[in-house]
């Protein structure tokens, strides 16, 4: 696919490109311009100038005056308010677009049954949306969108209306169908965890502009902007996680071990499990620190970046943490580069997502 | 007070044991019989032509919406008898559009039971038109959007999503205009004019009755009330719920 979306005015001047089999995040804050774009890509919105192209098939070339009708575009969309039919059944929503492309009823119905037993929400079947949890009815959205097998699969903000709970259950889904879904896939996000944990690539978007493309190791280790420093900051961590005596678990990363909490549904010895610690949890001392703080780790200051009243200081720790604090607390700890400093932050405060 | 009086009163002055005697009566039954033909043609002709303009007035961005709109509800607040010598105007036997009719198809409206669903309609109209046009414009367009995302073409998207979620509007225009449509008297009388079996509805056999037979009048109104109560409940518990 080779999207050259733009639209002119205030809007949103957006360019990217991605494969098929990959998928692509397009992160930025709210009001960057983010629904706009998805809005264009399912031809709900025509835009400006620019074009978008998928498979070589030119969905809008506003130059040309040419148009596919969002009918004809081979895009399933889950919308970030889903948008399911409130008159239908979950059945009936998944088979609408089978029906609507002239499936007969039973065909379409065995299909979208299939794809609803696939997800784990078969027996939600014949529940109208209002009777469906976040959960249910976020799957039975994707289920929607996958149904007529479309060549681009576009998703806004497919967790932001979850509760944090069913947040990591659906999450981890949404990863096995999007590795399992052959065609494109764009994700569209505020989180930047969301879009690390599930992208292949990232487009931030700022005020309507992309700042910065490109895998979420290369974003982390240059972020271009303060935005992007500030989103990929967090601490991410990856590694094989056992299980402790005392409780939690030990996450053995590459680069050195941290205590977690363990979660419910991971098996021990499992590898690629991914720990995310945000900076502004862990705590820095210049002598080694007392009390319950389970994971005490000590390295030199490598780095420290100013970001208006707050510090953000990478520590060469094992593994490598990066600590944000205020400019108050830098003074007082008289922390420069190179010199050495401790780390510590409880082991609750690492959010673990199964692989 | 205002409302629970008079429908008491009737109730009162009822003649009870009568009453089966005067609504099995033939002026009744024909009376009846042709009010039920006519209110529901004009409901349904109401629906069939309010459901277009109301999407237009919802939906469509154009000059002079105020003014439709205005000409619309112009029938709620025009005095019925005015109604009926404005439809005299145009389709009488020498009106605007009726002489051509009549020169022409040799075509006579006043005096036939489509007078009577001509001024039901009229007055009707504005009362599906708007329950209508209340309706379109709650729907999330979003969701059409959405359909569309899936492939259905804008009449698909029409037959399967925006007109089931518009069953209560739908259930209420046609209630609503199906109920004035029934009570519908001044453009009936004075279009179409006061003929058994053609043109005289219930409310003309009433009116004409109270002079004859109070009590046949009294309990012809209380017919009326009735039947129209029990459509209005009947509809109520499928789509109102």
């Amino acid at each position: 696919m080779d999207v050259g979306l733009a639209r002119g005015g205030f809007v949103a001047r957006a360019a990217f490109e991605a494969e098929a089999g990959e998928t692509v995040a397009l992160l930025g804050p709210n009001g960057a311009g983010k629904s706009t774009v998805v809005l264009a890509i399912a031809g709900l919105l025509p835009p400006v100038e620019g074009t978008i192209v998928l498979d070589h098939l030119v969905l809008d070339d506003a130059a040309a005056g040419a148009r596919v009708p969002p009918e004809e575009r081979p895009i399933g969309v889950v919308f970030q308010d889903l948008l399911l039919f409130p008159n239908l059944t979950a059945l009936e929503n998944v088979a609408f677009a089978l029906r609507a492309r002239g499936a007969p009823r039973r065909q379409a119905r065995e299909r979208a049954d299939g794809l609803l037993r696939r997800l784990g929400v078969s027996a939600r079947a014949h529940a109208r949306p209002r009777d469906l949890s976040g959960g249910e009815a976020q799957r039975v959205a994707l289920a929607r969108a996958l149904a007529a097998e479309p060549s681009l699969l576009l998703l806004d903000e497919p967790l932001s209306a979850l509760d944090v709970s069913t947040r990591g259950r659906i999450r981890h889904q949404l990863r096995r169908e999007l590795t399992g879904f052959p065609g494109v896939r764009v994700l569209v996000t505020h989180d930047p965890i969301e879009a690390m944990t599930l992208a292949d690539r990232m487009v931030l978007l700022e005020a309507g502009r992309v700042t910065q493309v490109g895998t979420p190791d290369e974003i982390r280790s240059a972020p271009r902007s303060a935005y992007a420093a500030d989103l990929v900051g967090v601490n991410f961590l990856v590694g094989r996680l056992e299980p402790l005596a005392r409780g939690g678990g030990r996450l053995a990363t590459t680069e050195g071990d941290v205590v977690v909490p363990w979660p419910d549904d991971v098996e021990p010895g499992t590898d690629g499990v991914i720990g995310l610690l945000r900076p502004a949890d862990v705590v820095l001392h210049a002598d080694r620190p007392e009390g319950s703080a389970r994971n005490v780790l000590r390295g030199r200051v490598e780095a420290i970046d100013l970001e208006g009243e707050r510090a953000r200081v990478r520590l060469s720790s094992a593994p490598p943490i990066v600590a944000e604090i205020t400019l108050g607390s830098l003074e007082r700890l008289g922390i420069a580069e190179g010199i050495p400093l401790w780390a510590s932050f409880k082991a609750v405060e690492v959010e673990i997502l199964p692989p | 007070m205002l409302v629970g009086l008079p429908v008491a009163g009737l109730l009162f002055r009822t003649p009870w044991s009568r009453i089966g005697e005067i609504a099995a009566g033939d002026v009744s039954v024909t009376a009846l019989r042709l009010s039920l033909v006519v209110a529901t043609t004009a409901a349904l002709i109401s629906f069939a032509t309010g459901f277009p303009l109301a999407w237009i007035l919802a939906r469509g961005s154009f000059r002079g919406k105020a003014l439709v709109r205005a000409v619309v509800v112009l029938p709620l607040v025009m005095p019925p008898v005015v109604a009926g010598v404005g439809l005299l105007a145009a389709f009488g036997r020498h009106g605007i559009v009726g002489s051509w009719l009549y020169d022409w198809f040799g075509v006579q409206i006043t005096f036939t039971t489509w007078a009577a669903v001509l001024a039901a309609t009229f007055v009707s109209f504005p009362l599906a038109v708007l329950a209508l046009e209340a309706g379109i414009r709650g729907l999330d367009v979003r969701l059409e959007d959405a359909a569309s995302t899936l492939g259905a073409t804008r009449w698909y998207v029409l037959r399967r999503v925006t007109v089931p979620m518009l069953g209560p509007q739908i259930a209420a225009a046609l209630v609503l205009s199906w109920a004035r449509a029934l009570g519908e008297f001044g453009a009936t009388i004075t279009f179409a004019g006061n003929l058994q079996g053609r043109t005289q509805t219930l409310p003309l056999a009433v009116f004409e009755r109270l002079q004859a037979d109070p009590d046949a009048a009294f309990a012809l109104s209380t017919l009326l009330i009735a039947l129209a109560l029990a459509v209005i409940f009947a509809l109520r518990g499928r789509f109102l719920g």
